[in-house]
């Protein structure tokens, strides 16, 4: 039987021979920037080390972040990559999940076309996976985005919407205070005679208490407007279909019309590819829930007939992380990653 | 062979745990010197008495090194995931009771809930560049609820002890941890979050599903003896 190695290797030549540059980022990581990036959750998710001279390090939980480090740092554009290598995810909640596994990836930083090259990665991901029949689903973080974007509310609110795009749970709490479906929290001591210790300033509690202040005087977001977001992620449907509703609702959500073009424009790219887009399902919630910085497409290819395994294959684009890591400079980007390990399982299966 | 119970090794946990056994015919002491963590279990037969920190007996336990062991839920739910597969309340003991809260100075008169604590994250990062800083122990407890409460932009900065100190020595802007009365947080001008409350623990019996049981004979008598 051919070691999940080999296949990872077979893999990645496969994705070489298609015009990707082989790199082979580092196994441990600045923790410093993981934790930056992903907040305190990656310590659940990754295992940090340390050494007196580096400190905090952690074995790397994907490779999309240091591949964009290296890009960011020395690559030329347009560029594709492609990698084979072991990822370490720290299991705190379920003792079944691989704590080490193979990945084995594809990703392109191409300014020219997005909806091409959104489309290029996932023709690509399914060419390698079609002897499997696993079942794919897309989704556009965009959508959301673009929808929250345009409320008719304060900066203050629509900033801490899209911070929470990734944690549906308070996403919905604050969309229903705005629209003044559940109370406002805002309570105030009127003084207080503690002492003020600690980092946060005076200077910084009052101007809280001032924006608390008007932001009580914020009328409530229009509840059309905040129906809207909620019929948004309920959208599921096969693509063509899907586009259908997303345009319907763009009569009352103007601010969507653009990710929607989008969305379509990258229908017809996977077309061309292909792809049988009638076939696709799309989901508008897709991919809210994973860690990952994705803001634009997103998929993931699952076995139907084993619903207790991760994607056997999982990408979107994530244009922000670049924004995020290259300290200034930016660039569109788009990847996906599959585990061959998986893929073996299935192939003796069938 | 005799089944081993642990208990912890010192303090009022200890007293207590010793009498609560007590009232139930089981009488535990501590044999030799004072210094030394050796004793004896009288009034039920074949139990061998291990005396240990409070800390390590959700491991013990998880490891089955010991059958029976007292100490807070708090520990055991910080140390042991999926608790519920390794260990099983025999009682729950009612004394050592205590919370496990998030409170933030009493000075921040505009926060309140954990919905504040998070818009409060947001702004202190991008003031000070550097993520809210939260002092505990209790980091896998506390990392899972404010992410199922969905409040991000914090870092957890390990406390072993004296935790309510670390904001005025502004090693940390916030604290999680256990409190009974809140009479150390209201010294130290600290004050609890309207929805901060983590856990609320007490001194527990616990029992060993890792450890072998291999005279039932002993192991009723002393589960029965304490009904």
């Amino acid at each position: 039987m051919t070691h999940p190695r080999a296949k990872a290797a077979a893999l990645r030549a496969i994705f070489e021979a298609r015009g990707a540059q082989v790199v082979e980022p580092p196994i441990l990581l600045s923790a410093e920037t993981l934790l930056a990036l992903y907040g305190e959750d990656i310590r659940g998710r990754a295992y940090v080390t340390t050494d007196a001279l580096r400190g905090e390090q952690m074995l790397r939980p994907d490779f999309t972040v240091p591949v964009v480090q290296m890009h960011m740092a020395e690559g030329a554009e347009p560029a594709r990559y492609t990698y084979a290598g072991e990822v370490f995810r720290r299991q705190e909640l379920d003792p079944d999940r691989a704590n080490e596994y193979l990945q084995v990836g594809y990703e392109v930083f191409d300014r020219a076309n997005p909806a091409a090259a959104d489309a290029e990665v996932f023709a690509l991901m399914a060419d390698v996976l079609a002897p499997l029949g696993l079942r794919a689903v897309t989704g556009d973080i965009g959508l959301l985005m673009a929808a929250v974007a345009g409320l008719s509310t304060s900066d203050r609110r629509r900033a801490r919407l899209m911070r929470h795009i990734w944690r549906p749970r308070r996403f919905r709490s604050l969309l229903d205070q705005y629209a003044g479906r559940a109370p406002m929290p805002a309570q105030v001591d009127a003084e207080s005679e503690a002492p003020l210790n600690g980092l946060r300033s005076a200077a910084e509690i009052e101007a809280r208490l001032a924006a608390l202040a008007e932001d009580a005087e914020t009328p409530p977001i229009p509840s059309q407007e905040a129906d809207g977001i909620g019929s948004l992620l309920k959208v599921q449907e096969k693509i063509p279909f899907a586009i259908e509703q997303l345009r319907d609702l763009s009569v009352d959500m103007p601010s969507i019309e653009q990710a929607v073009e989008r969305l379509s424009a990258r229908t017809e790219a996977l077309r061309a590819q292909g792809v049988d887009v009638d076939q696709l399902d799309f989901e508008a919630g897709y991919g809210r829930t994973s860690m990952e910085y994705y803001d634009g497409f997103v998929f993931g290819f699952y076995a139907p007939t084993r619903a207790d395994l991760p994607p056997v294959a999982s990408g979107g684009r994530y244009d922000a992380l670049t924004r995020r890591l290259g300290k200034g400079a930016e660039i569109p980007a788009v990847g996906a990653v599959l585990r061959p390990k998986l893929m073996m399982e299935l192939e003796a299966a069938s | 062979m005799s089944l081993k119970l642990g208990v912890p090794s010192k303090g009022r946990l200890m007293e207590k745990t010793f009498d609560w056994f007590a009232e139930r015919g089981v009488y535990l002491t501590r044999t030799g010197t004072d210094r030394e963590y050796a004793g004896e279990i009288t009034g039920v037969a074949n139990m061998s008495l291990v005396l240990l920190s409070a800390s390590e007996i959700p491991r013990e336990l998880a490891g089955g090194r010991i059958h029976f062991g007292v100490t807070g839920t708090d520990l055991v739910t910080e140390k042991l995931p999926f608790w519920e597969q390794q260990v099983e309340v025999i009682a729950e003991m009612g004394f050592g009771q205590a919370d496990l809260i998030l409170a933030v100075p009493a000075a921040w008169r505009d926060v309140h809930t954990l919905d504040d604590l998070d818009d409060v994250a947001a702004q202190f990062r991008e003031t000070h560049g550097m993520s809210l800083r939260i002092a505990t122990k209790y980091h896998r407890l506390v990392r899972e609820f404010l992410r199922t409460e969905g409040v991000a932009d914090y870092t957890l900065v390990d406390s072993q002890g004296a935790t309510e100190g670390t904001v005025a020595n502004e090693t940390a802007e916030l604290i999680a941890d256990i409190t009974t009365t809140g009479e150390t947080l209201r010294a130290n001008h600290l004050k609890i979050l309207s929805d901060g409350l983590i856990l609320r623990s007490q001194a527990t019996l616990w029992r060993s599903r890792t450890a072998e049981h291999v005279d039932r004979a002993i192991w009723d008598a002393f589960v029965n003896k304490l009904g």
